[in-house]
């Protein structure tokens, strides 16, 4: 609040985490700015939790420092940092209450008990859990203990919010629900919040930066916009999202060159053979090997010459389909703008 | 969920099995007002509650029982102690040989009393140690550790993780943690485990006989009674006591461990 903008929110410097042999997290640099809501992607055993709990403090470096606001925080303990954190389980406490439960951090803090009940009456009006105090929680759904685990935390006003796979648990329905709650809270606190998640639609959705983890390493930092439409890596292509990658001959064909590139199935567009093709154009011509009718739109899968598919993703904007599943085996032409094209590394 | 009842044969099993276990005790109880102080006849040849009173002035009685009491006591408390830091340590660290110290933890209960108790003072003979209130608290305490170990940690192992976690990132510190988080989670199970223990000491005979130096605790009192014919429906005034002491911890225990678990498995 009172730190300039210009510090970042969590700073690391060449963070390491080694466990035996494992190096869970190797050398990362990262940098989380004031007042982000920013997602940690990757899949299971890509080093994205190992960094939420050494931020939190549950863990430490085997090397390099954790920056909170400047401040080095690699070795105190979690009970010593301005950081706080919603659990994958929530974590509450079963034998005390909803409101004991979210007054936890100022009971600790020895906070007068008048100030305590008015500032959890503050954060169950937050997240819309008004009258629920005196509730245990084995008495919520789920939804519901969430949300205490979210109050029980941004009580405490932490410099940064962490929350380990905070939807995880929930359906769909809910999960969607929160997604834009917990995005409105965000804003309505200007907490920095970073979330750990293998979900990557809900990193796109949720987020304002994403870092794609794998392997313990960050593959790339970036705008969701930017990680979907520019993957700077075969990972990051095959793992946010769908993607075509297209290497070696089949590439050069297309582009003039051997290097890998990466293109989004519904950045194509299917066009008959004799479909006019501009200069700011690439275009590779094929035969529609299969077509899944998916209602709102359909999947092709279109054999180009050089032996590859590639996977192509059009809108039933006027076809039915009557029309979609009769193009099978048809010869089309493939074309996309030359900038829709994200040139990858190995 | 069973509305059905119960087959005939299965009933008269179920009540076979209770008479067998209980008919024994209800006869101490009936010859405590007996009048007939040698024998055991059948009906009482009159009744009295004198027993009572003669019992109530016996003064090696109540050393006895108080010896008792004591060593439950400070047997109940190292195992209090001893148990729930031997189940932490197996809960929460992942070291070497964690299962083999698991294990040998638990074996003192299943090991027959009489070799406890013969280890125990050859090691105590062994290292000169004079046998006193202390080498039976000691031996005692050898079982007693087991029971709260037990029960301590299927408590932690109930109990989520991240919920230290929780604590700690709250901003409590480890002390807070214990107190605000863990004992209170571990209360009930404390609670169970200790008066298990209590009872367990409060009537051991074995081991206490190899342990104990002069003392007398109240199950050695009333072993020597056996041989002393005379008085014998004090004997029998004190075995009475003795099973209610022993069955009020135990019911409550049991009570205590269900409500338990009835609770938890509602979170789930």
């Amino acid at each position: 609040m009172t730190n300039s903008s210009s510090t970042p929110a969590i700073r690391f410097n060449q963070v390491s985490r080694y466990f035996g042999e494992v190096k869970a997290v190797d050398q990362v640099d990262l940098e989380v700015h004031d007042g982000e809501f920013f997602a940690m992607l990757g899949p299971s055993g890509s080093g994205k939790t190992t960094c939420l709990r050494m931020i939190a403090g549950f863990d430490r470096p085997t090397n390099g420092e954790i920056y909170l606001y400047g401040q080095d925080v690699s070795n105190l303990p979690p009970y010593e940092r301005s950081v706080n954190t919603v659990f994958q389980d929530y974590a509450l406490f079963p034998h005390m209450n909803v409101g004991d439960n979210i007054a936890y951090g100022l009971m600790i803090k020895k906070v007068p008990k008048a100030e305590r009940e008015k500032r959890v009456d503050e954060m169950l009006d937050l997240v819309q859990l008004k009258g629920f105090a005196s509730r245990k929680p084995s008495q919520l759904s789920g939804g519901q203990r969430q949300r205490v685990a979210l109050a029980r935390a941004l009580i405490n006003h932490p410099k940064v919010l962490l929350l380990d796979e905070p939807l995880g648990a929930l359906d769909l329905k809910l999960r969607q629900q929160m997604q834009v709650e917990l995005k409105a809270i965000q804003k309505r606190v200007g907490i920095t919040f970073i979330f750990v998640t293998h979900d990557q639609e809900e990193a796109i959705t949720m987020s304002d930066r994403i870092a794609v983890f794998n392997h313990g390493k960050i593959e790339q930092v970036g705008s969701p916009a930017e990680i979907y439409e520019r993957p700077a890596s075969t990972f990051v292509a095959g793992f946010v999202g769908t993607s075509n990658l297209v290497s070696g001959e089949v590439a050069k064909r297309i582009t003039g060159s051997e290097q890998t590139f990466s293109i989004r199935p519904e950045k194509i567009h299917l066009g008959q053979m004799e479909q006019t093709i501009t200069t700011s154009m690439l275009f590779v011509n094929g035969i529609i090997r299969d077509v899944v009718y998916l209602g709102l739109y359909t999947r092709y899968l279109v054999e180009v010459d050089g032996g590859i598919d590639l996977v192509v993703v059009e809108q039933n904007l006027k076809t039915t389909s009557m029309d979609v599943l009769a193009a099978r085996g048809q010869k089309v032409k493939l074309y996309w703008q030359k900038d829709h094209i994200s040139y990858v590394g190995a | 969920m069973h509305s059905k009842k119960a087959p005939l044969p299965l009933t008269i099993a179920a009540i076979g099995t209770l008479l067998f276990l209980h008919v024994p005790m209800l006869i101490i109880f009936l010859y405590t007002f007996t009048p007939d102080e040698t024998t055991y006849t059948f009906p009482l040849p009159g009744f009295t509650t004198k027993w009572f009173g003669v019992a109530l002035g016996r003064a090696d009685l109540w050393r006895s029982l108080i010896l008792s009491l004591q060593v439950a006591t400070v047997a109940t408390i190292a195992a209090l102690i001893l148990g729930t830091l031997a189940a932490a340590a197996v809960y929460r660290s992942n070291f070497f040989g964690r299962e083999s110290i698991s294990f040998l933890l638990v074996l003192p209960i299943a090991l027959p009393g009489i070799v406890s108790g013969i280890a125990l003072r050859t090691a105590m003979g062994g290292m000169d140690i004079p046998f006193s209130f202390w080498t039976i608290v000691i031996g005692h305490a050898t079982f007693c550790v087991v029971v709260v170990y037990n029960n301590v940690l299927a408590r932690f192992r109930r109990t989520s993780a991240s919920m230290i976690e929780a604590s700690m990132d709250l901003g409590a510190n480890s002390f807070q943690t214990f107190r605000y988080v863990v004992l209170p989670n571990i209360a009930t199970a404390l609670l169970a485990g200790g008066m298990l223990a209590f009872a367990l000491s409060f009537d051991e005979v074995i081991v206490t006989t190899f342990t104990a130096g002069q003392q007398t605790t109240l199950p050695i009192w009333i072993f020597s009674q056996l041989t002393r014919p005379r008085d014998r429906p004090v004997t029998n005034v004190v075995a009475t006591f003795v099973i209610l002491i022993t069955f009020i911890p135990i019911f409550l225990a049991q009570r205590i461990s269900a409500g338990a678990s009835d609770t938890e498995g509602e979170n789930k």
